[in-house]
């Protein structure tokens, strides 16, 4: 009985990794596919689309596009989005809840409307649509994750540390810089990877204020209408293995200082 | 303008005329306070006594909604806390848990850009015996090392008034009177003034060359620790550090030396110069451990009151001493303290007893007497074997 429950235990485990690992492993081993144009049915093993990625028109440039957009939005929205939490969970203001609210509402709201909207805005505006529109886009939508992911931080963070800072005769840029900062370091980190995650995936949104500029997510689109090149599956896979290896890095090092801190101790 | 060279020794603190209001309450009234350069001197109140408040205001963590403080004669009532030769142990000693310890205590050295940061840093490690770690992190560290920590942090900087926030709050009993010691010699050893808050009446008595306690916003009374054990102003005094037996009524006599007071019918005798009013309705009082038990009616004798006879209703045992309630028909209940001079209680529950006490030992307060509350149900004025005794009763009711 007990045999039985662990076996079938077992079996559910397996089959639910597998379901959601086939789509990684199929886009994988399909950029070592040698195809033509269209990259379906499996033609035989090559290196050739790693080598030749760029080859294709429009891929690369869009690739870098989207990284660009990724670091700036980023980097805005994350620095705004800290100053953001901080003043909610620190600060006593008028409006403070209804502020804590109105910034939940990008998350709520579907990504089309969003889309949709921001466009409108820009074509009343007159302003051209292009990178800087993108930029504006993707800021917009991921101030509200940074919020809700560094506010949990700040909660966390006791008070009488930055009182003791500014007590140890440290100025308010001082007690900043080195006492909240590098104590929400792990917050703020993890706003920036999810926001730029949320960047790098962003199509909807994108599509709409994009004018003829080209991202990643809608490069992929656009070629699904005539054939996805290999060279994408390509992309795709480095992205996979980049942030793998940059998972495996982060633990191991981890795991060796906590090894560390343990010599120390005992 | 940062603090650029080290105070010389302490220097005086005076508050005047301090108010502060908080949205909905006001938490310190018209506070006026100077405690003078290198004392050390203890602020001691319950909860919301505004104790802590006070504290922050001296430190620039709060601003005073009116009036003044002055630091060695200078106004820093609207000073940054950066501005300030004060330094704060916090009660959660908030230690910055991404630095190591010396860096923790090198902290406000390298804010004043003063030099030998590191050596001075070892140095005040020294001071509190934790050298040895001054590589690890404050969360490798034990609740009463980082006490230390915390304390060598802010003497680095030779402040001019160190403050410190129920620092011993979070230590075990035993630690707390060792770093209690060790907080007395280290004040002595640099002599700088010490502000300290606390709740815990024995901390401020055996710790501070000066008492002042605080009851909502206001400070009820100040001075020596035994001055205001022996001879408390008001009831609140009289109950908060100790505990009394405190009775209401008429003054029936009054001679050149003393008073008397009418309590149930008897003249309880009270001295003049211990009284703080001569006239009228008045509250009285004695301290439990002035006043002795008798199992037999003692002979009328001048100088001394007795009262009886009463019913001895409980009996606690706390080793070195035991305590006894006794009710004394038409006064109410009251606490005797008896050293155990012989092996356990000399009474029984049940006994019938007289007390009796020497008139000198009495003291007259200066509340109304209507509002003299004659025993203040405070967890920490009672005594361990009360607090023990109320804590197996309640388990039992709820068993």
């Amino acid at each position: 009985m007990k045999f039985g429950k662990g076996l079938g235990l077992g079996i559910y485990t397996v089959l639910a990794l597998l379901f959601l690992l086939i789509p990684i492993a199929y886009t994988f081993v399909f950029s070592f596919n040698d195809a033509g144009k269209l990259n379906i049915a499996w033609q035989g093993f090559t290196f050739d689309k790693w080598l030749t990625v760029c080859s294709t028109a429009g891929l690369c440039e869009a690739f870098g596009n989207s990284i660009l957009v990724g670091l700036v939005s980023t980097v805005l929205a994350t620095a705004l989005g800290t100053l953001i939490a901080i003043a909610l969970v620190r600060y006593r203001f008028r409006a403070r809840s209804s502020i804590s609210l109105l910034l939940f509402l990008p998350m709520a709201t579907p990504e089309v409307v969003l889309g949709a909207g921001l466009a409108a805005q820009f074509l009343t505006l007159g302003t051209e649509k292009g990178l800087l529109t993108i930029i504006l886009a993707h800021t917009m939508f991921c101030i509200s994750f940074v919020v809700v992911t560094v506010k949990a931080r700040v909660a966390s963070l006791d008070p009488a540390l930055e009182e003791a800072g500014r007590d140890l005769y440290g100025s308010p840029g001082q007690v900043f810089w080195r006492i909240t900062f590098p104590l929400l370091m792990p917050g703020i980190a993890a706003a920036a990877l999810l926001s730029f995650a949320l960047s790098f995936d962003d199509f909807i949104i994108t599509n709409f204020n994009s004018g003829s500029v080209d991202t990643f997510p809608k490069f992929i689109y656009i070629a699904a209408a005539r054939g996805i090149p290999a060279q994408v599956n390509v992309i795709a896979s480095a992205v996979f293995l980049l942030a793998i290896v940059l998972v495996i890095v982060v633990q191991v090092s981890r795991a060796a200082r906590a090894k560390r801190l343990a010599r120390q101790l005992g | 303008m940062a603090i650029a060279s080290f105070a010389e020794s302490g220097a005086d603190l005076q508050l005047t005329g301090i108010t502060k209001r908080f949205p909905g309450f006001t938490a310190i009234e018209e506070l006026d306070l100077t405690i003078p350069a290198g004392s050390f001197f203890a602020l001691l109140g319950p909860s919301g006594c505004g104790k802590t408040t006070t504290l922050r205001l001296v430190a620039g963590l709060e601003e005073p909604t009116a009036g003044q403080i002055l630091i060695g004669g200078k106004d820093v009532t609207s000073t940054k806390p950066f501005q300030r030769p004060v330094n704060t142990v916090f009660q959660s000693y908030a230690l910055f848990p991404h630095m190591t310890i010396l860096e923790n205590v090198a902290f406000g050295l390298r804010r004043r850009k003063l030099g030998d940061p590191v050596g001075k840093a070892h140095e005040a490690l020294k001071l509190v015996e934790l050298d040895h770690l001054a590589s690890r992190r404050p969360a490798q560290l034990s609740g009463g090392q980082q006490q230390r920590v915390a304390l060598a942090r802010a003497i680095v900087n030779r402040p001019a008034l160190l403050l410190l926030d129920e620092p011993l709050g979070a230590l075990d009993l035993k630690l707390r009177r060792q770093m209690q010691l060790e907080l007395k010699t280290i004040q002595t050893e640099v002599g700088l003034t010490f502000l300290h808050v606390t709740h815990d009446q024995e901390e401020a008595m055996t710790m501070a060359d000066t008492v002042a306690v605080m009851n909502k916003g206001k400070i009820e009374q100040m001075g020596a620790p035994e001055e205001l054990y022996e001879l408390p102003r008001t009831a609140f005094v009289a109950n908060f550090l100790g505990q009394s037996n405190l009775f209401t009524g008429e003054v029936v006599a009054s001679g050149p030396d003393h008073i008397a007071v009418d309590v149930a019918g008897v003249p309880i005798v009270v001295p003049r110069t211990r009284a703080q009013r001569h006239a009228g309705e008045i509250a009285i009082g004695v301290r439990p451990e002035k006043v002795s038990l008798l199992t037999s009616a003692p002979l009328p004798e001048s100088g001394r009151n007795v009262l009886g006879p009463g019913r001895v209703t409980d009996v606690s045992f706390s080793g070195v001493s035991t305590q006894y309630l006794v009710d004394v028909p038409g006064v109410g209940e009251l606490v005797v303290f008896a050293q155990n001079m012989v092996f356990g209680p000399v009474v029984q529950v049940g006994a019938s007893v007289w007390i009796s006490w020497n008139a000198d030992h009495g003291f007259g307060l200066d509340d109304d007497p209507g509002v003299v509350p004659r025993f203040v149900p405070d967890a920490s004025t009672e005594s361990i074997a009360i607090q023990r005794r109320i804590a197996l009763e309640e388990e039992l009711e709820q068993a």
